[in-house]
């Protein structure tokens, strides 16, 4: 068994962990494949399980005998581990390096997990992708061409980038489709491809416009020609006007993050180092950059009827970002926890976002970065904007989001594992590990993420992307620099008051049933 | 009135600082105490209403080819920009709102009357009463009396008439120590904490220049000292920046020399002076008016207003406070130059996070009646309520606005009151509707002929309850952190009118109109349970009996 030999010393007593806000532990250090597990062995204190996938960094330092690790986790929490004897310590730091960098994805702990849980629904049957797509009855009208014609189409892994959601016939008076793509491979030359354009304008009755909104800038298309890529010439798609957005490409995310992190991280009682950090990260400008391309594709949809298509280079990254948030602000469905889930199914698993690339570092990840890159964080984040304008709108609260982008980075579960489709297919993931979904639509579990103000509400929900109301994300970037005793305490009251009041209306009703029902009958009272 | 040159303008544009949205077309309506903007659409009608007393200045833009712009800023930070078919009409209305605006003598607060008589006017001026708070905190005790020396005003002009003071303090102490310190301020009682018996004492700078020294007001810190059992020294806080003070001495001013005072132990506080805050503020509205601003525009031009950090050395001087007197037991004396702009907002930010009393709605009432009116700080000057000196005017009294607001921000259920009510009193010291805010110290300040600001919030008090308030929640001393990442830009006051940019839905109105039906709701429950025992329904059997129990557990807590 290969974790044996990368577990140099699997246990150390003595062993002190400092986290903020939190009293000290000691206890007793124990290494196993996946986690790392602090127990004090007395009742009513916590036990530390942390998975070695979540350890984005570790550093060590010495003083004298006494060793310190510090490990940097990918949900962003710092601790510190204090752990007696020079050789204990070097040894638990790296076999902590080894276990939480391992190369194989199935020696990855959601293959080995077996949950504690009975599984109800299987997450994996939840959402196959032809019931996704249901609502969708005009997709055989927009598309009468089979498999052999999409596979002709001179896109990017067109066959499975290619999607189409459809605007719900609830908010648009004509059928406009929202869908989304790689870029063309139009090259230098401007190569032209027949079918890519006839499938393009299919998509349009005659006299209809659609939009196609490019999120790359025309500066960056146009380099993107010299690779064999490109956007869609006008005169070959007329009916259709390209708007270019800038959105930054994925590799810039990832300085961004950790910028950001860094500057939240800063203990300095400076207020203008914290701005100008703040600032300098760029990550709120981010937010706003694909918020406000979100809102100008709802736009078209909702305000034009118009259809429109989305993409950038591979259409795995912004282009989902982009489409995923417009469906947010005009489809009520996915403001509900099952419809957030289809969602994510839809737009981010089976439209082939690349997770285990995107999501195999984090913020404190000192290494070069390769692919990796917070798309899917961003995204979250994003949300969450909508959902803090929207207070009510939402069925789930914040704990759903920073669930989410918890699991996509570290999880017991196999659903962000692998980077598209085939490769979960591959991988057999739906026969050997467990679906989040399996566990997240437990009633136990899901009562957590419920929203208490949700009131459904059927309107397209436009958010402002003014500066002042796009508002750092204190829950995920916050979380571990602050108190929140405060806040939890709060959301107590909250909860309290919506269901005191729920009870109080009942038991009124009830009396009021009780005193009308005596009110009619003339027989002697009898209790109910 | 003849200020009025034109008192209706029609086909008026209110433009929209969106250029995307449409903007609207109405008539515009200049009374004598207010100018009003009103849109009638086929079933709309929508009016816009702002006092005269809220203007901060009116200008005329150039000419263009759609018509003639008049752009009204506000001391409330609306912002409106009319546009004026015909040249004339805008000069006009131009002409009368400069005179309106800037009254020369007749303020609002002597014109207004909320349907009171006589009786419940004076009533009302009664309803705050700081000598009841001096009560509250225990005075008079072994330590601290409520002295009469100032009845009228004889030894310091802008102090209230009742002042707390050391016990037994001789009244050739108190006179020494008034003439050794600016404008006779001398040190007096802000707060007494009785578990700790420390005290928060305000007082202006010495009079110490270089070498002078003065024996009373060595006594006085003497005194103030000997007045904490707990503690064998005080500390004193000039909250000012080092050198400012520094610059004072060599005026004749200063601050108080270490080795001159017994047991005093001397702190500066780094927070900057009225002009600083004046621009500071101004330069934070540029960036709140800003067209479409990107995200570093923004965050770039919040860092450049310094407002922020503004914010963060007045809490950081409110934070030094309370720590020393409930961790340390030590007395604090504060001052700044005067002691009528930072002292009153340190002073009154520690009383807040060491005293849950303050954080009820009559308390903040109570406070600011005793640390910023009966202590005399220039709401008349710093609000530019008359022919406004621009060097006086300046947003000390907003900034302790702010602050409160982020510690609600930070502590959401240990407020008995929300945002609105912070925004109203500020809008109300603003609007000289009534007499509370009008001059500049309690000598000044007349209270015949008008009302008083704080009967009429407490009848609108359902507006401005926070749902989430726990009385009993143990939090006494607030602990605020004070990381600059703490700090967030307050769009509710300073982009209140631009109603887009804030949450769509509020959970402050729906937590509000829930407890409101839960009190109805409660009233009707009493009224069944009445009607049922009459007819001798048992209703508190089986399965229903746990839940009508439950509801009386919750509503004890509630109450």
């Amino acid at each position: 068994m290969e974790f044996a030999e990368l577990i140099k010393t699997p246990r150390v007593d003595g062993v002190v962990l400092h986290r903020p806000f939190m009293p000290t532990v000691e206890g007793t250090l124990c290494l196993t494949g996946h986690h790392l597990i602090l127990s004090s062995r007395q009742d009513n204190t916590e036990e530390l399980w942390l998975l070695h996938a979540n350890i984005d960094s570790i550093e060590k330092r010495f003083v004298g005998s006494l060793g310190t690790i510090i490990v940097k986790c990918k949900d962003l929490r710092v601790i510190q581990l204090d752990i007696p004897g020079m050789e204990e310590c070097l040894n638990i730091a790296s076999s902590i390096e080894a276990l939480s960098t391992l190369d194989s994805v199935s020696l990855m702990y959601p293959f080995f997990y077996r949950p504690l849980f009975e599984v109800i629904e299987d997450g994996w049957q939840l959402f196959v992708p032809e019931e996704a797509f249901k609502d969708l009855e005009s997709m055989v009208l927009f598309y009468p061409w089979n498999e052999t014609t999409l596979f002709g189409l001179p896109k990017e892994d067109e066959e499975d980038n290619i999607a189409l959601w459809s605007a719900e016939s609830a908010f648009t008076v004509d059928e406009a489709v929202m869908m989304r793509a790689a870029q063309p491979l139009t090259g230098t030359n401007g190569r032209r491809c027949k079918e890519d354009e006839k499938l393009i304008n299919a998509t349009l009755c005659a006299g209809k416009r659609g939009y196609i909104i490019d999120t790359r800038t025309i500066a960056v298309a146009q380099q993107a020609k010299t690779r064999g890529g490109g956007f869609e010439q006008e005169a070959n798609y007329p009916q259709w006007r390209r708007i270019h957005k800038a959105i930054e490409r994925s590799n810039v995310l990832q300085d961004s993050l950790i910028k950001l992190v860094e500057a939240c991280n800063d203990q300095s009682h400076s207020m203008d180092r914290w701005l100008s950090k703040l600032e300098a990260s760029n990550w709120q400008s981010k937010v706003k950059e694909i918020l406000t391309t979100a809102c100008l594709a709802a736009q078209c949809i909702d305000r034009e009827g118009a259809s429109v298509l989305v993409h950038g280079t591979e259409g795995t990254d912004s282009t989902l970002q982009v489409t995923s948030l417009a469906q947010i602000i005009l489809d009520p469905a996915c403001r509900t926890i099952r419809g957030f889930e289809v969602l994510i199914e839809r737009e981010w698993l089976q439209a082939g976002h690349p997770f285990q690339q995107r999501c195999a570092q984090s913020a404190y990840s000192n290494g070069k970065p390769r692919s990796e890159a917070p798309v899917f964080l961003l995204f979250l984040d994003c949300v969450w904007q909508i959902l803090r304008q929207f207070p009510c709108s939402f069925q789930f609260n914040e704990n759903l989001l920073i669930m989410f982008f918890e699991h996509a980075y570290a999880s017991q579960f196999g659903t962000f594992l692998g980077n598209c489709v085939a490769e979960r297919v591959k991988l057999q993931l739906s026969q050997k590990t467990v679906s989040l979904w399996s566990w997240v639509n437990r009633p136990q579990e899901l009562e957590r993420f419920l929203n208490p103000l949700y009131e459904p509400n059927n309107l397209v929900i436009w958010p402002s992307v003014a500066p002042q109301s796009l508002l750092l994300w204190e829950g995920v970037f916050l979380r571990w620099n602050r108190s929140t005793k405060c806040l939890d305490e709060a959301c107590q009251e909250m909860v309290h008051i919506i269901e005191y009041n729920k009870e109080l209306q009942n038991k009124v009703n009830s009396l009021r049933r009780q005193l009308a029902q005596l009110e009619t009958e003339d027989s002697p009272l009898q209790t109910p | 009135m003849e200020h009025i040159i034109t008192p209706k303008v029609e086909y008026v544009k209110l433009l929209n600082r969106y250029p995307e949205k449409k903007s609207t077309l109405g008539t515009l309506y200049l009374t004598a105490t207010h100018l009003i903007y009103v849109e009638q659409t086929n079933s709309t009608r929508k009016e816009t209403w702002v006092l005269h007393h809220h203007i901060m200045s009116v200008e005329k833009l150039p000419l263009t080819a759609s018509g003639c712009p008049l752009l009204i800023r506000c001391k409330t930070f609306q912002l409106l920009h009319l546009l004026f078919q015909r040249e004339k009409d805008c000069q006009d209305v131009y002409q009368s709102l400069l005179r309106l605006f800037q009254p020369e003598e007749e303020l609002y607060a002597f014109l207004y009357n909320p349907h009171q008589n006589e009786e419940d006017r004076r009533q009302g001026w009664e309803y705050i009463n700081v000598a009841n708070d001096f009560s509250r905190m225990g005075l008079s005790n072994d330590f601290w009396e409520i002295s009469h020396l100032n009845k009228n005003y004889e030894i310091c002009s802008t102090y209230p008439s009742i002042l707390g003071l050391p016990k037994n303090v001789s009244v050739a102490t108190v006179t020494g120590s008034a003439k050794f310190r600016s404008r006779g301020r001398l040190p007096a009682l802000s707060y007494f904490h009785k578990d700790t018996k420390a005290a928060i004492c305000r007082c202006s700078q010495p009079l110490s220049g270089l070498t002078s020294r003065c024996v009373e007001d060595e006594q006085m810190l003497q005194a103030i000292s000997e007045a904490n059992p707990n503690c064998p020294f005080i500390y004193v806080v000039d909250t000012r920046p080092k050198l400012n003070a520094m610059a004072n001495r060599a005026a004749g001013k200063g601050y108080e020399n270490e080795d001159n005072y017994s047991n005093i132990r001397f702190q500066f506080q780094g927070i900057e002076n009225i002009h600083v805050m004046r621009s500071s503020l101004q330069k934070l509205l540029e960036v709140c008016s800003m067209k479409s601003p990107s995200m570093s525009d923004y965050l770039t031009g919040l860092e450049n207003s310094g407002w922020l950090r503004h914010i963060k050395s007045v809490m950081d001087a409110g934070m030094f406070l309370a720590k020393a007197v409930c961790e340390e037991r030590a007395s604090v004396l504060v001052h700044c130059s005067d002691g009528w702009d930072r002292t009153a907002q340190v002073c009154s930010l520690a009383c807040i996070l060491l005293d849950p009393y303050y954080r009820t709605i009559k308390g903040l009432m109570v406070l600011i009646e005793k640390e910023w009116i009966s202590f005399g700080h220039k709401f008349s000057h710093r609000c530019g309520h008359l022919d406004p000196d621009s060097k006086e005017v300046s947003p000390v009294f907003t900034q302790f606005l702010e602050c409160v607001w982020q510690l609600s921000e930070q502590f959401p259920c240990v407020f008995e009151f929300n945002e609105r009510y912070l925004i109203e009193i500020h809008n109300q010291v603003y609007a000289c509707q009534y007499g509370n805010f009008i001059g500049n110290c309690q000598k000044e300040r007349l209270h015949e002929k008008t009302f008083s600001l704080w009967p009429h919030l407490l009848k609108n008090q359902h507006l401005y309850r926070n749902p989430l308030y726990r009385r009993s929640l143990e939090c006494k001393v607030l602990r605020p952190s004070t990381l600059p990442l703490h700090f967030k830009f307050w769009c509710g006051m300073y982009n209140h009118y631009d109603r887009g940019m804030h949450p769509k839905q509020s959970v402050l109105d729906q937590l509000l109109s829930l407890t409101q039906k839960q009190v109805e709701g409660e009233r009707t429950m009493t009224e069944l349970q009445r009607v049922s025992g009459v007819v001798g329904l048992d209703f508190c059997q089986g399965g229903e009996s746990e839940s009508s129990t439950f509801l009386f557990k919750c509503r004890s807590d509630q109450i």
